[in-house]
């Protein structure tokens, strides 16, 4: 049986009742909404990338369970000064660690966020931790689009 | 239903019968994560007795066969036992014939078959619809398709502070162009046991019909559709200890008689030609294809089980049981229940300051207690108590007072876990 201490980490306890970076930008470049229509969850993100694709801030309001706060508080730590690649990259590996087994090598780029490791010993529970990441992907898709158009 | 000798005292004797029903459901005999099953997730569906799942092995084993087709043996044996079932379905619900039981998918294909056979056949444009502040989203959104067909207007009843609905304003919505009202006999996420009765005679003052909502009735409190003289009444087989995929719609015999159908397809009609087709009559003008045939076998057998026991039993076993619940989780610092009613089912909905029901079903379930954490499918009702989501532990006839007090210990562990 998977311990729950392995789940609710002291730095996830700790993001999800003290969450940083919590709060809304006024004139994001990006910006996106994430809702689990199952349980309710919603966080809003906003960030500002800069000229080199370079996240210069990033910020998220909302409310859901420990793990999805604590998971949209890390994010928010691990992306800013990050570029959309970087962004990117980390996306995927955070996937693979909550849902199979990451190499060592994404383990290591994902430093801090390994605190979700636990998570994938709770099926119900991987969708909680990847709202947040999932909402950066649609914000960063529609900045693309309109970076396009530029 | 089963009289209880009156020499022995109430409670000790129903202690007895309800000791026993425990035995009687196999999945309540296992561990999870190291611990005894502690099930207290009843509102979202029940377990089965084993007399239920006999019945369906049974049935493949040995009965099965097409019904209202086949010319032999099998298939004869096999229609009487789903006409055996619908039998027991009227019996269940106090229909004056079985004509009036239609088999469906469950209560939300039930709603769906009203709203779009009687409502599309009754309701114009401008015409209203009442529903309540309290609906699950299947007795909400087949409205709302409905008025988007035929451009009716839906309109809401509020629930006050404690979860009841408020009449007084269910009155001033009630008008000329009320057509319909639809509500739920209990709520699924606050247990509240609405005065249906009541709410269905001001409805017919204003000639408009009612359906109900009985998913989260059926189990606990007798129902007597000619007593309530509601129009349609829709109920689930899986949440009243019977299969899943199969249900049933009560509907007045006049006006299923006048509804058209709502499926096409085999067993519905009575004579096909390119030019013209003749339905058959009710209930079959609305069962069109092969019917789920054994599940509403099965569901017959979990009337049968729940009919041994008497629901007037169920009824005081799950409210002491409730009481005690009450009671037991009530006072937990930063506690508050969502729906406080007197007249409730065994249904405890509570918000835990500090701690996001989702992790406190995850705790509850590492120690062998299974709860529902989230909006219960009544978005609207959880903003109408300014949370997103609930904890609820629902109660059944199997439940009994070493549940809540496991439930008790886990809610202190999610506590210490967070350090609240």
């Amino acid at each position: 049986m998977m311990d729950l201490g392995e789940l609710y980490k002291e730095v996830i306890v700790d993001h999800s009742q003290h969450p940083r970076n919590f709060g809304r930008l006024e004139k994001p470049t990006h910006k996106a909404e994430g809702f689990n229509p199952i349980c309710g969850d919603k966080i809003t993100l906003y960030l500002h990338v800069d000229d080199n694709d370079v996240i210069s801030e990033i910020v998220f309001e909302g409310r859901g369970c420990a793990i999805s706060m604590a998971s949209a508080s890390l994010l928010t730590e691990a992306l800013k000064g990050k570029t959309i690649e970087e962004a990117n990259t980390l996306f995927h590996g955070f996937h693979a660690l909550v849902t199979n087994a990451p190499t060592q090598a994404t383990q290591n780029k994902l430093e801090k966020l390994r605190v979700f490791a636990g998570v994938k010993a709770f099926p119900s529970r991987v969708k909680c931790a990847t709202l947040a990441w999932h909402t950066l992907q649609t914000a960063l898709t529609r900045g693309d689009q309109r970076a396009t158009t530029e | 239903m089963s009289r209880l000798p009156s020499s022995v005292s109430t409670t000790n004797s129903l202690d007895g019968i309800m000791a026993k029903v425990r035995h009687d459901f196999p999945a309540l005999q296992q561990s999870v994560h190291g611990k005894p099953l502690v099930y207290l997730d009843n509102a979202a569906s029940t377990q089965k007795p084993q007399s239920v799942i006999d019945t369906i092995s049974h049935y493949y084993a040995f009965d099965y066969a097409n019904v209202h087709r086949g010319i032999h043996y099998l298939s004869e044996r096999a229609t009487r036992a789903y006409e055996d079932a619908r039998e027991k379905v009227r019996n269940f619900i106090g229909a004056s014939t079985s004509r009036e039981v239609i088999f469906v998918r469950g209560t939300t294909e039930a709603i769906n078959l009203v709203a779009q056979s009687y409502g599309r056949m009754h309701l114009t444009e401008g015409d209203e619809i009442v529903i309540t502040e309290m609906e699950h989203h299947s007795n909400i959104v087949p409205w709302q398709l409905l008025c988007e067909q035929i451009k009716a207007t839906l309109k809401v009843i509020p629930v006050n502070d404690t979860g009841e609905l408020i009449l007084e304003a269910y009155e001033r919505l009630l008008g000329p162009r009320t057509r319909l009202v639809a509500l739920t006999h209990v709520s699924n996420a606050l247990g509240t046991i609405n005065p249906v009765k009541q709410i269905i005679a001001m409805a017919h003052a204003h000639d408009a019909r009612v359906l109900l909502d009985g998913a989260q009735a059926a189990a606990h409190i007798p129902i007597d559709v000619q007593d309530l003289n509601c129009d349609f009444y829709a109920f689930s087989g899986h949440k009243l200890y019977g299969p899943t995929g199969i249900g049933a719609l009560y509907g007045k015999a006049e006006l299923l008689e006048a509804m058209p159908p709502y499926q096409g397809g085999g067993e519905m009609i009575r004579e096909v030609t390119f030019e013209k087709t003749t339905y058959a009559d009710i209930p079959q003008k609305f069962e069109a294809g092969t019917p789920h045939i054994v599940g509403a076998i099965g569901l017959g057998t979990a009337v049968d089980y729940l009919s041994s026991i008497g629901l007037m039993n169920i009824g005081q076993h799950e409210q002491e049981l409730l009481s005690y619940a009450t009671e037991t989780i009530g006072d937990l610092p930063g506690l508050r229940i969502i729906g406080t009613s007197p007249h409730k089912t065994g249904i405890l909905s509570f918000d835990l300051r500090g701690i996001h029901p989702h992790d406190i079903s995850t705790v509850l379930d590492h120690e062998g207690v299974a709860v529902r954490a989230g909006h219960h499918c009544a978005m609207p009702l959880m903003g109408r108590f300014g949370v997103s989501a609930t904890t609820r532990a629902s109660l059944s006839v199997y439940n009994n007072r070493s549940d809540i007090d496991t439930l008790k210990g886990a809610l202190d562990k999610a506590r210490a876990f967070f350090s609240l």
